[in-house]
């Protein structure tokens, strides 16, 4: 077995963030949109603290504690305007966003 | 050889539940696969030293922003199967791939050029709960009370959009009641 490096933590986390961006374009339910960002997120974390633990700099943990707090009041916000989109038109999917079609 | 060992299981592990996450048909599946994933992906902070950020993925992650989204999924229909884009499936991955690896190049530019410096290094004899403190406190006290108060901004508009006709239960009205509350739009 070779030694993990900073690369084996980089290539994972190109591989998670292209499955979260494979997700982003295929769904149409918001809620699974919303899995998909929180995807995105976590590879971009692993990143940062993987590279924050091979230079020995605290920066890295201290973005993905940022990012954290971000992607938490996002899901707060953007379930609270789910719940009221679906109150109105009963669905979460993007088909019944697109009104302002010409 | 432990560590590696550790990193392919959980690489592994990780991949697969998200790649369930972004393929899987049912919701309630697309949810439980996130949760599994992101406590795997905790263990990775744990591998790297970083005790104190694998805590709160556990905790913010899977405690907080989950429960958050079962509660949410009890609002939507989630037993019919979700309908998918249909596209082209070649130029999706391709894209996908093409803008992945272009953060990784982002995230690896400064290591190329070899100007990076550690500007908050690591303090002897602590542990790593400590060292964030010592950071977190002093050089970003700042944004650590913007996000303070993002998230209580994030509170208030949660409980605003999400609680319109909390105080109104169904059981407790008659007919005739339901009828009129139906009538009235929902965004007033």
């Amino acid at each position: 077995m070779m030694e993990i490096g900073l690369n084996h933590y980089l290539v994972l986390s190109t591989i998670l963030f292209a499955i979260g961006l494979v997700g982003v374009m295929r769904r149409k339910n918001l809620l699974l949109l919303f899995f998909a960002t929180e995807i995105l997120l976590n590879a971009v974390n692993v990143a940062f603290a993987a590279i924050s633990h091979y230079y020995g700099d605290l920066t890295g943990q201290m973005f993905a504690f940022f990012v954290i707090a971000i992607a938490a009041s996002e899901v707060a916000v953007g379930l609270g305007l789910l719940i009221v989109w679906y109150k109105r038109h009963g669905s979460i999917d993007l088909d019944a966003l697109t009104t302002m079609k010409g | 050889m432990f560590e590696a060992v550790a990193f392919y299981l959980f690489a592994f592990l990780t991949i697969a539940m998200f790649f369930i996450v972004v393929t899987t048909s049912q919701a309630l599946f697309a949810l439980s696969a996130l949760a599994a994933g992101m406590i795997f992906i905790s263990a990775f902070f744990f591998i790297l030293g970083a005790d104190f950020l694998g805590a709160v993925q556990i905790i913010v992650y899977t405690g907080a922003v989950m429960a958050l989204y079962a509660f949410g999924m009890m609002f939507f229909d989630t037993t019919r199967d979700v309908k998918e884009k249909q596209g082209n499936k070649y130029i999706i991955v391709g894209l996908s791939t093409l803008a992945a690896v272009l953060v990784v190049v982002i995230f690896a530019m400064p290591m190329v050029s070899g100007n990076i410096v550690a500007l908050y290094p690591g303090i002897d004899g602590v542990g790593n709960t400590q060292e964030i403190g010592l950071v977190l406190f002093t050089k970003y006290l700042i944004p650590f009370e913007l996000a303070a108060i993002m998230l209580l901004v994030a509170m208030v508009a949660g409980i605003v959009l999400a609680g319109k006709k909390m105080d109104l239960s169904i059981t407790l009205m008659n007919e005739a009641e339901i009828e009129e509350e139906k009538n009235k739009k929902v965004l007033s």
